[in-house]
């Protein structure tokens, strides 16, 4: 038996909202499917199993607040039984906690008179009931009310700065921690980007609109290639260095309205270029739309932020923890550039590194900067 | 389709692109990545939504030629016009 609990999608979520099971006991789950769906300060989002088995019980309600690492759901994996009294002990205990606190609010509401799918209807859409006027009988709330007050709520504007604030809430947290708990040194090197984006233009130019790469691609397959030669950069401070087997990019993508989610790209260092554009273009719209998987917001292994084009030339960043590395991508510009005794034009890339000091030294960031820079060199072999 | 038409559709589509912002109030002379802070992951979105609502395929050397109302309208006039474009 595998127990299914609250997986903690960064180190600033402490707790998370299960809004909708995706399965019911019976049913065969096998790794990577999408079982629940749960609301925390990243939006909404997709929580995946990594167990095959039967989903043998449901332990929590849809609607219920949940900290990280409360058991969720039983799955029977055909493996020995675990004694059924030991886990669900605590489980009992947190669900009684939150019970408390649930059972509260419909006190308050006891003299509203209203349908139960009219009251479920207001919880789905965030309506309170007591600024609802009834029009059923002896003044009972419809759900024709509520549809009402639905309407005649402000469109999203309202749900979208509450979004915005809870990930403003998410950010901070969690690069509070970061400057408080992390001695941080940088490290920057300039980068020749002619070879780059000569060869870019040639590959574009066999390439259909829909299919053209943006240099960003080769900065992460440049990034995630000097990190296979470099594992100390691609770990996790936790009682010391931990180094990670796989190389999952946190690739930083800005929300328009304010604050920032990191989606991992899994296995980086595995993708073509081709792959990678495809990756991007499926997961920065809906990273914009905070509709990510739990496994793209908890596995990120070392973050990485390109501040593309038109934009400004250098970024020193925040590390994320318990991450140990952060490295920088400004934007390409046109500036003189001094070689073999010789002064020409060249578009200039600057890349940083914001590393842990408890973790590595300069010198390991250093070579890491240098052998970006010498893949970048070399683009037909990315 | 009439320069009006065109002007609908682009302003549309960066409206797609832009949610939070009101494509509809830029100048003909207004850079509009600058003035809608379109990146460039949302740049490249939009060209391929040229391609697919409008049927105008842009080149990379063209990128320079389309970053205001004005010239992007022109450009995409011109492209439609040209027989066999």
């Amino acid at each position: 038996m595998v127990e299914f609990t609250m997986p903690s999608l960064g180190a600033d979520m402490e707790a998370g909202k299960l809004c909708e099971w995706m399965v019911k006991p019976g049913d065969k789950v096998k790794r990577g499917d999408i079982i629940a769906m749960v609301d925390t300060q990243k939006g909404l989002i997709d929580i995946e199993v990594f167990d095959e088995g039967i989903v043998e019980k449901i332990l929590i309600k849809e609607g219920e607040k949940v900290p990280v690492g409360t058991v969720m759901a039983l799955i029977n994996d055909g493996k020995a039984a675990i004694p059924a009294v030991e886990p669900t002990q605590p489980i009992v205990n947190k669900i009684t906690e939150e019970k408390i606190i649930e059972k509260f609010i419909p006190d308050q509401t006891v003299h509203i008179k209203a349908s139960p799918l009219a009251k479920r209807i207001a919880a789905e859409n965030g309506i309170d009931l007591q600024t609802v006027t009834g029009t059923g009988e002896a003044g009972a709330i419809t759900k024709e009310d509520v549809e009402k007050a639905i309407s005649q709520k402000s469109p999203v504007s309202e749900e979208v700065i509450q979004v915005t604030e809870k990930v403003r809430i998410a950010v901070a947290a969690a690069m509070s921690k970061s400057n408080r708990e992390i001695p941080h040194y940088y490290l920057a090197t300039k980068v020749d980007m002619s070879n780059a984006l000569n060869w870019l233009n040639e590959a574009n130019k066999q390439r259909t609109v829909k299919q053209r790469l943006l240099p960003v691609v080769l900065m992460i397959k440049s990034l995630a290639k000097a990190l296979v030669e470099v594992p100390d950069l691609n770990a996790y401070w936790e009682n010391g260095l931990q180094k990670k087997t796989d190389i999952n990019i946190g690739f930083a993508v800005s929300l328009r309205t304010g604050g920032v989610m990191v989606p991992a790209i899994h296995n980086t260092e595995k993708m073509t270029l081709d792959e990678l554009m495809t990756t991007l273009n499926d997961m920065i719209p809906r990273a914009r739309a905070m509709k990510l998987r739990s496994s793209e917001l908890s596995d990120s292994t070392v973050t990485m932020t390109s501040l593309g084009e038109g934009s400004t030339e250098l970024v020193f960043g925040v590390i994320y923890p318990p991450q140990v590395a952060l490295i920088g991508f400004g934007s390409i510009t046109q500036q003189p550039w001094a070689e073999k005794e010789m002064l020409g034009v060249r578009p200039v890339l600057n890349v940083t590194l914001a590393a842990d000091h408890r973790a590595t030294d300069g010198a390991t960031g250093g070579r890491l900067l240098t052998l970006i820079n010498q893949y970048l060199q070399k683009p037909e072999l990315l | 389709m009439t320069e009006s038409e065109i002007k609908n559709t682009v302003i549309k589509l960066l409206k797609q692109i832009a949610p939070d912002k009101d494509p509809a109030a830029l100048q003909p002379d207004d850079n509009i990545r600058e003035k809608l802070e379109i990146d460039s992951f949302d740049s490249l979105r939009f060209i391929v939504q040229l391609e697919e609502q409008l049927a105008v395929t842009t080149p990379e050397e063209d990128y320079g030629k389309i970053s205001t109302l004005r010239n992007l309208i022109t450009y995409i006039m011109k492209k439609k016009n040209e027989p066999n474009a």
